[in-house]
């Protein structure tokens, strides 16, 4: 283990004892984690773990059912409207497709934020859009409109969109599902280097382990509801834990099993009657 | 046995949660809407997709409806040699029942679909997600100038389709058949009521704009996030508010034409 829980500075997202359930389904089980300012913290897990989920909470969009979640000295699910929408001006969030607005173009979808939420003049707009454009590659793209955008692209787009109020927090969601190996190691560089120039603190949820763990300063691995493994990138190698080993080396079987929980394979092809028709 | 008594049990449960959810979503929309005063401009957009890109269908279907009238009320008033009253029958059964209602089922077909899947899509691609982590409030910036413009367009829609189904009636009995020119405007002028027929028309083509509006908003915004959610969402905006239009009709009718 590092020094990380025992840094000077608190850390920017504080999560405590967090659970959380859709219906009967226990996604998070009592989990803590920290978000260190100024740093590039990974959140990984197989699909389903409830990571998309865990930034929903970190963003105020879900309300935990037990635990806390805070973000800056602030407790998230007890904001009220206005404070909520007032934190989450200083957050930025990358979803995985993008979700730019379908019905207005790349240089509009960036100047969105600004133009809600600011009296800058249109000029002022026209500078700060180009010049997040520009740290994307996309300033000659900014008359197309998202239909007419690659995968890779919109993800850009929407992140030139994301860091256009400079927030001092990053969330990316899944950054690298679904991209070229090219417009990958692009990502993966503005992922860094966003965070190192503009004093972001970023959150990465991915399963691609290569990409994120080669940028990320501290990394949590989630399964099953709970944190199972923690650590830098050299820990999580080094370490004796079997999660860690299996998600590392991407092992089919292990304390992550392969079968969603059924009955015993024979018994149900032989279609014995235990508990229940089907 | 047990499981009809369940599953009777579950659309009822089902049936009263999407009602409370629709009502706490018209008050949210309500409650936030004093936000859409300094950027009314948003809203005349929003007239624009819901209102005016109705306006054909509407101009067409009120002028076939009211050349309907004028045929069907002069064979029918010929009998009585009263054809002098064309005018009278073709705008009161437009001004009080065919324009708000008629206008209504169309708007709910044509402009109300088209909502519920514009948001639902809009849902489905995580844009409202989006939007809210950008701290732009989706009920205030999305929902909200697409009620007022829906609540806005429907009475002057409906107002429009009467108009233009007066013009057709004359077509049809002033032009074809050969109603008395004068006869036609005059009788209309001297029967039709401005509080009794046209406000109580304008009041009830208000109120179905509200809930044509209101249940195709809440249906996108309620839709599950997929092509299939999204696509039973918008025939439910159709099946449910044509529905809730006629059966309103009813009451408003008894209410207003009653006594
Ligand atoms: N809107 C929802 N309703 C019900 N269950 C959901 C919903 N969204 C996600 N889930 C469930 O929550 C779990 C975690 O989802 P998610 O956070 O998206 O996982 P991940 O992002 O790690 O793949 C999954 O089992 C998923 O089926
Ligand atoms: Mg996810």
């Amino acid at each position: 283990m590092t020094d990380n829980n025992s840094l000077l500075e608190p850390p920017l997202v504080k999560i405590r004892n967090l659970s959380f359930s859709r219906g009967a389904h226990k996604i998070f089980d009592g989990i803590n984690l920290d978000i260190q300012r100024g740093k590039v913290t990974a959140i990984m897990g197989p699909s389903g773990t409830g990571k998309t989920t865990l930034l929903r909470l970190i963003g105020g969009q879900l309300h935990p059912d037990a635990g806390t979640v805070e973000v800056d000295g602030q407790s998230v699910p007890k904001l009220g409207h206005s404070k909520l929408y007032q934190l989450r001006k200083r957050m930025g969030m990358l979803f995985q497709n993008g979700a730019l607005l379908t019905d207005i173009n790349v240089f509009d979808n960036v100047a969105f934020p600004l133009r809600e939420h600011t009296r800058l003049s249109p000029r002022l707009i026209r500078t700060l859009v180009l010049m997040k454009l520009e740290a994307v590659g996309l300033r000659g793209a900014r008359d197309l409109m998202p239909s007419e955008l690659s995968g890779g692209m919109s993800r850009r787009v929407a992140l030139a969109r994301a860091v256009v109020m400079d927030p001092m927090i990053m969330m990316y969601d899944e950054p690298f599902t679904g991209q070229d190996p090219i417009s990958m190691g692009v990502l993966v560089r503005l992922i860094r280097s966003l965070n190192d120039a503009l004093g972001l603190s970023s959150i990465i949820v991915s399963h691609d382990i290569q990409e994120t763990a080669a940028i990320a300063d501290y990394i949590y691995l989630l399964s099953g509801g709970k944190v199972v493994a923690e650590g830098t990138t050299e820990d999580l190698y080094a370490s004796e834990s079997e999660w860690a080993q299996q998600f590392l080396q991407g092992e089919p079987d292990g304390p992550v099993p392969f079968h969603y929980p059924a009955r015993d394979f024979t018994e149900d092809m032989l279609d014995l009657p235990a508990g229940g028709a089907n | 046995m047990l499981t009809m008594l369940q599953g009777l049990g579950r659309t009822a449960l089902d049936f009263f949660q999407r009602l409370g959810r629709g009502h706490l979503l018209l008050l949210q929309i309500l409650s936030g809407s004093h936000t859409l005063l300094p950027r009314f401009g948003l809203v005349i957009k929003q007239v624009f997709s819901v209102g005016v890109l109705s306006l054909l269908i509407i101009l067409v279907s009120g002028l076939f409806v009211g050349m309907v009238l004028g045929l069907q009320g002069y064979n029918t008033l010929v009998d009585f040699g009263a054809e002098e009253s064309l005018g009278v029958v073709v705008s009161l059964s437009l001004v009080r029942e065919l324009g708000p209602v008629v206008s209504a089922l169309l708007f709910a077909g044509r402009a109300g679909s088209a909502l519920t899947a514009e948001i639902g899509l809009m849902k489905a691609t995580e844009q409202l997600s989006a939007m809210e982590m950008m701290a732009v409030d989706p009920v205030r910036r999305v929902l909200a100038p697409r009620f007022w413009a829906g609540v806005i367009s429907m009475p002057l829609l409906a107002a429009i389709f009467s108009a233009v189904g007066v013009i057709g009636g004359y077509f049809v009995g002033v032009g074809l058949l050969g109603v008395d020119d004068g006869a036609y405007w005059s009788q209309m002028q001297a029967n039709v009521d401005l509080y009794k027929d046209i406000l109580n028309g304008v009041i009830k083509s208000f109120v179905f704009g509200i809930v044509v509006t209101w249940i195709a908003i809440f249906e996108g915004n309620d839709a599950v996030p997929t092509s299939e959610g999204v696509s039973r969402a918008t025939t439910r905006t159709v099946v449910h508010s044509s529905l809730a239009v006629l059966g309103l009709d009813f009451i408003l009718t008894a209410l207003m034409f009653g006594s």
